[in-house]
């Protein structure tokens, strides 16, 4: 009871609170909190489900419509959200530990990228592209279809290897399609290269809602998706054969998983939440090229999977929040915030810090910190914020 | 008539040391058991015929059908399963999920009926549930379903591992040391269950057993490996009587090769 009713004091307070001070880092964070709060709550699950509702599909808009750049963050977080998902599979539940996730991403955001720019006409002639921007959405399919291709192409020859020799395999994987990216515009010109493509069409917005807010819900909707999609998976026998690799790979196929056919269905799962995501982006963004799906990008995906609890859901969205917004807010808020202090001419210890040298700039701590948070969360939780809870079976009799 | 489960002139080797030469084996029905000293080959025999190795020479059949070449998945489809020497139990998962996973190879719904939540994939479920339940009751292990496994006593791993193989339907099963690590009393009730597994479900099992007195009660007939070859076969009165059986697990020059020890 009383967890009910501050459940829903928090997300209200915290919402009129992002409201009033829209341009408070610390009051965004708060309300962020307030869902998390939701989460754990001792609720019933009506409420839980309202207030989720409530927050995800009212107030995160309305709190958009404030302060835009926050609509942003929370399109970010969702689109993090599905990758984590998706590697989830691949490394959290079969245990194949993938370093090159992000070329997923790349195949499905240059589907769309292609086709839904000027750029297909330097493949295929004529002046029949870009693609009427209502083709976005059947290019959802056809990005997820290309990149769960995509995933069984990659999925094939590297079978046979497991733990670090598939994670090399994996990371080399990941930089062959960003190096193709970035050389294949001769000769012919597919990628434009290095130089990237623009400009990408974007979906028409349904019911006149800003692009910004558009974007939101068609991410909260994939997100949604992708969580059933998921669960269904995780509670099925496709679920428990890809534990069951992950815990003895020999044992599992001598209780009859065929090998082969459930690696490469871990593989084209994961690649397709990347493909159907990497659509989104690049009509999101207009622009894309070959920097945004470096190797770096795969890290960092795995680290929200890992940060979050290897395996679990909840984990995997957890650790892909907490992470986007680390990256996108609470890390560039603090170095924004030293640098205030540096022009201010603030001295610590007698120290001027308008002397600090360039190394040493502020900007330069966020990865530092960054990673000194990922060796301490490894040291004191290394099974992750939310870890796998073995669900108990009802027992019939 | 031909035996449900038939291997011939099985020969392995692992470069210079022929772990198995020319071994024949063939098994109709009941319990079967193999023993032999340590590295005799016995292990190595259960891997031919569960297609973890691959045999140089010789053929394994199963129904009249050949189970060279096959993958352990597909041998296991065919109805042949196995426990392991060293439990390989997948450790982190419940119970009841190891005896899940032990169905794999009966399940046969497409991913369409997984995502969508077909009538089909529920009616399976609660079908493979009850199934799970029934193993595990059978086993002991019932109240312990919802256990992680590596929490569960060694003895109970066991069972458990007899319960995943027993899963997956087989007509022939293959229990590797199913009793080590198991106190006397203990042994007596998994054989007097593996006897009622016969009965019931007219069930064939090949045992490899270290524990004399169990092989000797509870066997139809007993083979003995050493060195790789098969150097008695027959009901177990007469193997514990045969000569050669005796001199393999304890040696004969025993007298003569004491003074060259003290040297």
């Amino acid at each position: 009871m009383i967890h009910g009713v501050l459940a829903v004091a928090m997300v209200a307070l915290s919402a009129w609170a992002v409201a009033t001070f829209p341009r408070s880092v610390l009051v965004f964070l708060l309300f962020q909190g307030s869902l998390l709060f939701t989460y754990l709550a001792r609720i019933p699950a009506w409420l839980r489900g309202a207030l989720f509702a409530v927050a995800l599909l009212v107030l995160m808009p309305v709190i958009g419509y404030y302060n835009g750049y926050y609509l942003e963050v929370a399109t970010q977080v969702g689109i993090f959200v599905a990758l984590a998902l998706g590697l989830n599979i691949v490394v959290g539940l079969a245990g194949l530990l993938d370093l090159g996730y992000v070329a997923f991403f790349a195949v499905g955001a240059y589907t769309w990228a292609i086709f839904g720019s000027p750029q297909a006409n330097l493949i295929f002639g004529g002046g029949a592209f870009p693609l009427a921007p209502g083709w976005f959405y059947p290019f959802l399919l056809v990005g997820l279809l290309v990149a769960a291709g995509t995933g069984l192409l990659l999925g094939l020859p590297v079978l046979r290897l497991h733990g670090d020799y598939l994670a090399i395999v994996t990371l080399g994987f990941g930089e062959v399609i960003r190096v193709l990216a970035n050389n294949l515009d001769k000769p012919i010109n597919i990628t434009n290269g290095p130089k990237g493509i623009t400009p990408i069409v974007r979906p028409p917005m349904p019911f006149g809602l800003p692009t910004s807010e558009a974007f939101y819900f068609l991410v909260l909707v994939i997100v949604a998706v992708v969580i059933v999609v998921n669960r269904r998976l995780e509670d099925s026998h496709i679920g428990r054969a890809w534990e069951a690799i992950r815990e003895d790979q020999l044992a599992a196929q001598a209780m009859g998983v065929p090998l082969v056919r459930a690696k490469l269905l871990a593989f084209a799962c994961g690649a397709s939440f990347a493909g159907v995501m990497g659509v989104v982006f690049s009509a999101k963004q207009v622009f894309i090229n070959p920097e945004s799906f470096t190797f770096l990008e795969s890290i960092g995906v795995l680290a929200m999977v890992i940060l979050g609890g290897m395996g679990s859901i909840p984990g995997a969205v957890i650790g892909a929040t907490v992470v986007t917004v680390l990256n996108l807010q609470v890390l560039k808020g603090l170095s924004l915030w030293l640098n205030e202090l540096k022009n201010a001419g603030v001295t610590v210890l007698g120290y001027s810090l308008t002397d600090l040298p360039t190394q040493l700039e502020p900007a330069k701590y966020e990865r530092m910190i960054f990673g000194v948070i990922l060796i301490l969360m490894m040291i004191f939780r290394p099974q992750g914020i939310f870890p796998v809870r073995r669900r108990a079976r009802e027992l019939e009799r | 008539m031909a035996a449900l489960f038939e291997a011939r002139s099985v020969t392995k080797r692992f470069g210079g040391l022929t772990a198995l030469s020319s071994v024949d084996f063939a098994l109709e029905s009941g319990i079967a058991s193999i023993i032999g000293p340590n590295g005799a080959g016995k292990t190595t025999l259960f891997n031919v015929f569960t297609g973890l190795y691959a045999c140089d020479e010789g053929s394994v059949t199963f129904r009249q059908q050949s189970l060279v070449g096959l993958r352990p998945d597909e041998i296991t489809t065919l109805g042949v399963c196995r426990t392991f020497q060293n439990i390989r139990l997948f450790a982190n998962m419940t119970a009841i999920e190891n005896v899940l996973v032990g169905m794999h190879a009966r399940v046969t719904l497409g991913l369409w009926s997984v995502l969508a939540h077909t009538a089909g994939f529920h009616h399976t479920e609660r079908r493979l549930q009850a199934r799970a339940e029934a193993l595990l009751e059978r086993v002991g292990l019932r109240r312990h379903a919802n256990d992680v496994a590596r929490n569960l006593a060694y003895g109970s791993q066991r069972r458990l591992e007899l319960a995943r193989a027993l899963a997956s339907e087989p007509a022939l099963l293959l229990l590797d040391e199913p009793t080590a690590g198991m106190t006397q009393g203990e042994a007596g009730a998994l054989m007097r269950l593996l006897r009622d597994l016969v009965a019931d479900l007219g069930l064939a099992i090949i045992l490899i057993e270290h524990n004399m007195r169990v092989v000797m009660e509870v066997s139809d007939r007993v083979t003995v490996l050493d060195h790789g070859e098969k150097i008695a076969e027959g009901p177990p009165r007469d193997v514990q009587t045969n000569a050669r059986v005796i001199e393999a697990y304890l040696g004969t020059r025993a007298r003569e090769r004491r003074p060259r020890a003290e040297r």
